[in-house]
């Protein structure tokens, strides 16, 4: 499986393409493709919200399903999804 | 310390309200990504892994209590309440949202701070001693030369388009606590057989994926020829660098692609056109800038050994923070305190704006108002009465910036990383800190003596992995994270790049490594025998059957 992952523009923080279209942040209220052809599509509409200026430099990525929740399956990409892995000074 | 002048106050004022507007448009869509970049690089903007980035210069590395104040207000403000101190001496926000930008770059410069040249093809800010001007071993202030540098090389037109980012560094003492051998070029000061103070010229020195220590191109320059002779090396470099190939077109690569002497030739034969022109500096404008780092009143005191020895009997923490922390100052009665920023609770460099509104505080109670960035990621208090150490020291302590662990095990050097970092490759932060966590102990930390661990994510070496007594590189081995080890690297007077020790080690077993290291040096150490030490005199191979096993 796979979801579009990407920065919004105004504020940069990480979003994922929704199913309607639109962007989280949650990861677990995105669109998930489940073939290419569904990929394609993601990416195409991800592309066309790039060149409207909505996000920056959005890509596909893969995913698994763990126990109910979306998990990236490149650790890179996982920490871009959740956040710094290390505790934020508070 | 220097304040802004007309020119200066203008220039960013005037840079805050052009970048406010190409803001505006970027976010009316007037502008696109690529054509935004280059300009939002110019202010320092970076995107990173999670968010943008904004990266504020610290002019060598000294900051006031109020620029401080405002550091914390812009955290507070536009950020998640913490700023992150760099091995540049500059300070990072990670979640710095584009629309607040320009407000947070107009709170800025109300207290003379920008991200001008903090990023992009162009002269950096240089960096210095976090001791300038109050080290005992000081011959002159180095800050002086670091400032006229600054003005001339701010918004350089012929240099705002080099072949590749540029970094100079400036020492005033011959114990260099700045790395001057490892950038882009090194002046190091020293006094000639007349007495007179000049500068030995190091060229080509840098980390990242092609390490090199800087070459000496000219052994003595006086300092009225600094500029000419900083201009035709720039010259030479811009003119014959490579800009084919972005990891080919760093200094270091046409200084070792030509060769010193050839380096220097090009660069005299230029700078014979030069050396007398308008860049000379004429003494009257080196004493102008001068008066700007003039010491401080400072009372006449006595040393207070016997009190500080008396607390330290009394507090056996205070005892190992006064060894750790606090150095030699030039006046009697007075002391350099190091604030370490490497606790084992925040990562390296990073602190909360409560932090750093209280260390704001500390600064105009106990040291003039002023503060230090080093490159190692802490702070300094630079003049600090000896009979205030102790209240100093338990204010410090209250608000978790008591670690006395400052040349230690645990004051790691570690880049973002992977936790940030959209260039790295694994991460470095939680290796910093599980190696603190492991060397908590600092009757332990204190035995095992001076010692730097350096972390980068990627080979980029922010992190400075190739100059630490213990280098950490961190790599990714087919989608797994992986440390590799280096020994042996050093930054000071005597730099030397470390020696890869073999194959590098998975994410939990890097710390296991660390201390494998560490247990093979205390059993083969001479007495009071540093790490490096030990290591230059025995070499690899102890080391490397301790983590590999016999050959």
């Amino acid at each position: 499986m796979q979801m579009i992952i990407a920065n919004t523009l105004v504020d940069g923080f990480v979003v994922f393409l929704t199913d309607d279209n639109g962007w989280t942040n949650d990861i677990g209220k995105g669109a998930l493709a489940t073939n290419d052809t569904e990929a394609a599509t993601l990416l195409a509409q991800a592309k066309a919200a790039e060149a409207a200026n909505v996000v920056l430099d959005p890509y596909l990525i893969p995913v698994v399903i763990e126990n109910g929740n979306r998990k990236p399956t490149e650790y890179r990409e996982y920490i871009r999804a959740t956040g710094p892995t290390v505790a934020i000074p508070a | 310390m220097y304040r802004y002048d007309e020119f200066d106050s203008k220039l960013v004022n005037e840079r805050v309200e052009q970048f406010r507007r190409q803001t505006e448009r970027r976010i009316k869509g007037e502008l696109q990504e690529e054509q935004f970049r280059p300009l939002r690089l110019m202010n320092g903007l970076y995107l990173q892994l999670h968010a943008y980035m904004l990266r504020i210069n610290v002019p060598y590395g000294v900051l006031s209590a109020r620029q401080m104040r405002q550091l914390a207000h812009v955290a507070r403000t536009y950020d998640k309440g913490y700023g992150h101190f760099t091995t540049r001496q500059n300070i990072q926000y990670n979640w710095i949202q584009l629309k607040d930008v320009p407000d947070a770059l107009a709170d800025l410069a109300e207290v003379e701070m920008h991200g001008i040249q903090s990023s992009g093809n162009c002269i950096r800010n240089t960096t210095s001693d976090q001791y300038a001007g109050v080290a005992r071993d000081e011959i002159e202030d180095p800050r002086v030369y670091c400032e006229i540098i600054r003005q001339w090389s701010t918004l350089h037109p012929e240099f705002s388009f080099l072949p590749r980012k540029f970094k100079i560094a400036v020492t005033g003492s011959p114990n260099d606590r700045a790395a001057v051998k490892v950038h882009d070029i090194g002046l190091r000061m020293y006094r000639n057989d007349a007495g007179e103070a000049g500068f030995e010229v190091i060229v080509g020195g840098g980390q990242g994926r092609t390490p090199f220590i800087g070459k000496t191109i000219r052994e003595w320059l006086p300092p009225e020829h600094l500029l000419s002779y900083l201009e035709a090396i720039l010259r030479v470099y811009n003119f014959d660098g490579r800009r084919d190939n972005k990891y080919k077109a760093r200094i270091k690569i046409l200084v070792h692609q030509v060769g010193a002497d050839e380096f220097r030739r090009r660069v005299d034969e230029e700078w014979e056109h030069i050396k007398d022109s308008a860049l000379k500096l004429p003494q009257a404008e080196i004493d102008r800038i001068n008066a700007y780092f003039a010491p401080h009143d400072y009372e006449t005191l006595q040393d207070q050994g016997d009190l500080l020895a008396e607390q330290g009997k009394a507090n056996t923490e205070f005892a190992a923070w006064l060894k750790a922390n606090v150095a030699n100052h030039k006046v009697p009665g007075y002391a350099i305190v190091n604030i370490s920023l490497k606790s084992l609770r925040q990562p390296p460099g990073d602190m909360t704006a409560a932090q750093m509104d209280a260390t704001a505080d500390l600064a105009d109670a106990y040291s003039y108002g002023e503060l230090r960035v080093n490159h190692r990621q802490n702070l300094v208090l630079p003049d600090v009465r000896q009979s205030d150490l102790f209240e100093l020291w338990q204010k410090l302590a209250s608000i978790d910036l008591a670690t006395p662990n400052i040349g230690h095990v645990s004051d790691i050097i570690a880049c973002p990383g992977l936790d940030y970092c959209a260039l790295a490759n694994a991460r470095s932060i939680p290796i910093a800190q599980e190696i603190n966590a492991r060397f908590q102990s600092m009757d332990r930390v204190h035995e095992i003596g001076e010692l730097t661990i350096n972390i980068s994510g990627c080979m980029n070496a922010c992190g400075h992995h190739h100059v630490g007594h213990i280098g950490i590189l961190g790599v990714d081995k087919k989608g797994q994270e992986f440390y590799q080890f280096t020994l042996g690297g050093s930054s000071d007077q005597n730099a030397s790049l470390g020696d890869r020790t073999g194959p590098g080690f998975p994410a939990d077993q890097a710390v296991d490594a660390v201390e494998t290291i560490l247990n093979t040096y205390v059993k083969i150490r001479n007495e009071g025998e540093r790490f490096l030490d030990t290591y230059r005199r025995v070499g690899m191979a102890p080391f490397k059957e301790a983590l590999y096993g016999p050959a």
